[in-house]
């Protein structure tokens, strides 16, 4: 017995997956970019004191080192690595920086923390690709050691320049372009760079094949571990840059500067929309991660609540961007 | 704890239907399934058979329509509500604890127990008596993930028979398996069916289909189109009902290799692994097929001529150059490109778009500086899209929202863009639907007639055959002979299995 049911014929419907994978990249394209929206309106609205250049110049001051950290982190994160080295890094790099300073003068002790950013950065990826180890865990331990050189070579002291270095140390706190404070503009400047390196060249799109499927990058032809190394190095570059701005701002380095906020930083990539998992998500979005946590803090400070509030709203933040990143992800 | 397993119960399918964000897969399905048939669902990919699977399954709810079994109707809509009403689908991907034995994967969250203890020796009791049905060879200590995939399913189906399965729904379970664990995996169907289990099975093949199933569903664009008994259907009917129109099954011819063609690629005494002193030669216009069993080193031989692992001996040379420390680098330098076993694993960067997959292998080719010169991509993969005949709305969509076919030829447009000298293939056409699949052999014949040296490994021994100038055969990683084209189909299967081929 055969029955044969007559087919009925009409346009063919766009396949499943086309239609929804529209949908969800706007959704997940743009959404976080509407929450900062809501929220600088929110606040321009709420309060007198927020739309004041003076609040906008301190906003975007504060905004550079995490959003200096969130940019390493992405750029990690995209290519399938963590790094939790990130405030150990900056923190060992501020150190030598301040030393070559002291010993030099306050260009050359800059530049020179650059360069211990970097090397560091190196030095971790190696670690990280030759091991084999996980990243998570590579790095924790990568870490501990950064920290505990960090406090082997201040003897636990706090470091400070020479008495007449004092005033040009504390640069990257003066006020430079638009008014914006020097720390402001090299955020936005490297930031830039990196976000176009990521986004435009070859090596992004090596970042983004081997954060995805690293198997298949490698089958490529591309060497995974330089890019993992790369992106390390990118990483190192960053902390030691946000080392710079807050040993410029407190006018010295110590062992125990920004501990903990590799977290952060990680927090403000996935906030962003980075996906964990990697090969998705970009440098702005990392930096729009850093700024509505930098609004969360300022709002608070600004509408007078109780700050002790304020980690309860950051985390609930957190679990609702990686919430709904895992819905979208589902609905696809 | 041995069960008499319930008589299957006669399914019945109304008017079910099923949509993804609006966009419908499945419409108007209407199906009556008798106990102990063995009922296959064909159809391209796309056209809703794993969707009415894993329906049937109860793996997913339809949107509309009824599903009643003896006459009940019945909302399955997870795993626990199927199995409660024993029924129990194997899918592609497996669904096995890889860090556990067998014995515990086979009775996965049902273990033997006594006041909360768990009593393996009970467990193991019951185990055996499932190898004694089933006739599988499987030690139930081995830890799982390192089995084979084909043992592995071996293992899904032990447990689903230890939860007293009577409705048994397999998703392209031959898809993964060498030919002797098909004809032994055909034949336990055919045995679980006489003893009263339902089969549904979804299979791209369909001699195999026509060979086991009592009844044949054909679907098309998310609607049934056929439904009768398989002794009635041949393969081309079949086809003809799934594309709906005539289509061109047979393979194509491949063009004789020129007397005078050059060498390409020769691979002297390669060893790694189970690969032993592997020596093959391929010319200019030629595709060499190499045939064997699962585990017999046919893709290993193909990973080392291209660098992916680092052979312990032996020497890869192109055009007479030896390459020495070979990694993928060096091999796509020297023109050679590989077509991996697995898209998702080895092949593809699933999230990214299709575009930039297929730039991936020659980036280096358009740029400016360090930066990618957009426009030029876009162009070249155009080209190169079309000469595959991708079918995608857009190439900046993610690859992973493409069919199996499309993904495949994909992975062929990246390395085609490329313009290698020597191509390696391993299985051109897994998980491809019947048209796809046609014009990946038409492509891969007009390639090599374009001068381009094709080694191709594949599990389907016909395409093999029909593909290949000359077919070498690997037995436990020993070349163990070479045939020309024309050869017996029986001759390369015995080849393979040398001594075994008696008791296989």
């Amino acid at each position: 017995m055969t029955v044969e049911a007559a087919p009925t014929t009409g346009t063919p419907a766009p396949s499943k997956g086309e239609v929804e994978q529209r949908k969800g990249v706007r959704v997940r394209d743009y959404g976080i970019l509407a929450a900062l929206v809501a929220i600088v309106v929110a606040l321009s609205l709420s309060t007198d004191t927020f739309l004041t250049s003076g609040n906008l110049v301190n906003l975007l001051d504060q905004v550079a080192v995490v959003g200096l950290l969130a940019t390493g982190a992405t750029v990690c994160i995209i290519s399938g690595v963590f790094d939790l080295t990130a405030s150990a890094t900056l923190a060992l790099s501020a150190i030598i920086g301040v030393l070559v300073v002291q010993h030099t003068n306050v260009f050359v002790g800059f530049v020179a923390a650059v360069v211990a950013g970097a090397l560091l950065g190196l030095i971790t990826g190696t670690i990280v690709v030759r091991s084999g180890v996980n990243s998570f865990i590579a790095t924790l331990a990568t870490s501990i050691i950064y920290r505990g050189l960090a406090v082997v070579v201040t003897g636990a002291a706090i470091l400070y320049p020479l008495t007449e270095q004092a005033e040009q140390f504390g640069m990257l706190t003066w006020p430079s372009l638009f008014g914006l404070t020097s720390a402001t503009i090299v955020f936005v400047v490297v930031v830039g760079i990196i976000a176009v390196l990521i986004a435009a060249t070859t090596f992004g799109r090596r970042i983004y094949a081997v954060g995805g499927n690293a198997e298949a990058a490698r089958l490529s032809g591309i060497r995974v571990g330089s890019v993992h190394v790369s992106a390390y190095m990118i990483s190192g570059i960053c902390s030691a840059l946000a080392g710079l701005i807050l040993a410029s701002r407190a006018g010295s380095a110590q062992s125990s500067m920004a501990t903990g906020i590799e977290l952060t930083a990680i927090a403000a990539a996935v906030i962003g929309g980075t996906s964990i998992l990697g090969g998705e998500g970009a440098v702005w979005r990392g930096v729009v991660g850093a700024l509505i946590l930098t609004l969360i803090g300022n709002g608070f400070n600004l509408l007078g609540w109780d700050t002790t509030y304020q980690q309860v709203v950051t985390g609930v933040l957190i679990l609702l961007a990686v919430g709904i990143d895992r819905w979208l992800r589902r609905r696809r | 704890m041995t069960h008499t397993p319930l008589p299957a119960p006669a399914i019945a399918v109304r008017g079910v239907g099923k949509s993804y964000s609006g966009v419908s897969v499945l419409r108007g399905i209407d199906l009556d399934i008798a106990p102990g048939e063995v009922h296959s669902l064909v159809g391209e990919n796309g056209a809703g058979k794993s969707t009415l699977l894993k329906i049937l399954g109860g793996a997913i709810r339809a949107d509309e329509g009824t599903l009643s079994f003896d006459g009940d109707p019945v909302a399955l809509g997870n795993p626990r509500d199927a199995i409660a009403h024993g029924i129990s689908l194997i899918s592609q991907e497996g669904a096995l604890v890889p860090a556990l034995s067998v014995l515990d994967n086979v009775f996965l969250a049902r273990w033997s127990h006594r006041a909360g203890l768990l009593r393996s020796r009970a467990d193991r009791r019951r185990f055996d008596e499932l190898i004694e049905v089933t006739g599988f060879d499987v030690d139930p200590g081995a830890r799982v993930d390192g089995l084979p995939i084909g043992t592995q399913q071996q293992v899904e189906i032990l447990r689903s028979l230890a939860r007293g399965a009577r409705v048994l729904a397999l998703d392209e379970p031959t898809a993964v398996l060498a030919e002797h664990e098909k004809a032994n995996l055909l034949a336990l169907i055919r045995r679980l069916a006489t003893g009263g289990t339902t089969v549904l099975l979804v299979s791209h093949f369909l001699d195999e289909v026509l060979s086991v199933a009592d009844r044949v569903t054909v679907l098309r664009d998310g609607e049934l189109v056929l439904t009768g008994d398989a002794a009635e259907q041949t393969p081309g009917s079949l086809v003809r009902h799934m594309v709906g129109r005539e289509l061109d099954v047979l393979y194509p011819e491949p063009a004789p290799v020129p007397a005078d063609a050059p060498v390409r690629l020769s691979a002297r005494g390669l060893n790694r692994g189970i690969v032993s002193d592997v020596d093959l030669e391929v010319r200019a216009g030629e595709v060499l097929g190499i045939a064997g069993l699962v585990g017999s080193g046919r893709t290993e031989t193909l990973r080392l001529l291209f660098g992916a692992d680092a052979a312990d001996a032996g020497v890869v040379s192109v055009d007479g150059e030896e390459l020495t420390r070979l990694t993928p680098r060096r091999a796509m330098d020297a023109g050679i490109a590989l077509v991996p076993e697995s898209r998702k694993e080895q092949g593809l960067v699933m999230m990214r778009s299709v575009r930039e997959n297929i730039a991936l292998a020659s980036l280096s080719s358009r740029r400016a500086g360090p930066f990618v010169r957009p426009a030029a991509e876009r162009s070249a993969v155009a080209q190169v899209s079309r000469s595959v005949d991708i079918r995608a709305a857009r190439t900046d969509a993610a690859v992973e929202t493409l069919s199996g076919g499309n993904q495949q030829k994909a992975l062929f447009a990246k390395w085609l863009s490329r313009s290698p000298k020597i191509l390696l293939i391993d299985e051109p056409t897994r998980g491809v639907d019947v048209a796809a699949k046609s014009q990946i052999h038409h492509l891969i014949t007009e390639l090599a007639a374009g001068g381009m040296a094709v080694v191709c490994v594949s599990s389907e021994i016909e395409e093999l055959l029909a593909l290949s100038h000359r077919v070498l055969v690997l037995r436990h990683g020993r070349p163990v002979g070479t045939f020309s084209r024309g050869v017996d189909r029986e001759v390369v299967i015995s080849a393979a299995f040398g001594d075994e081929g008696e008791h296989a």
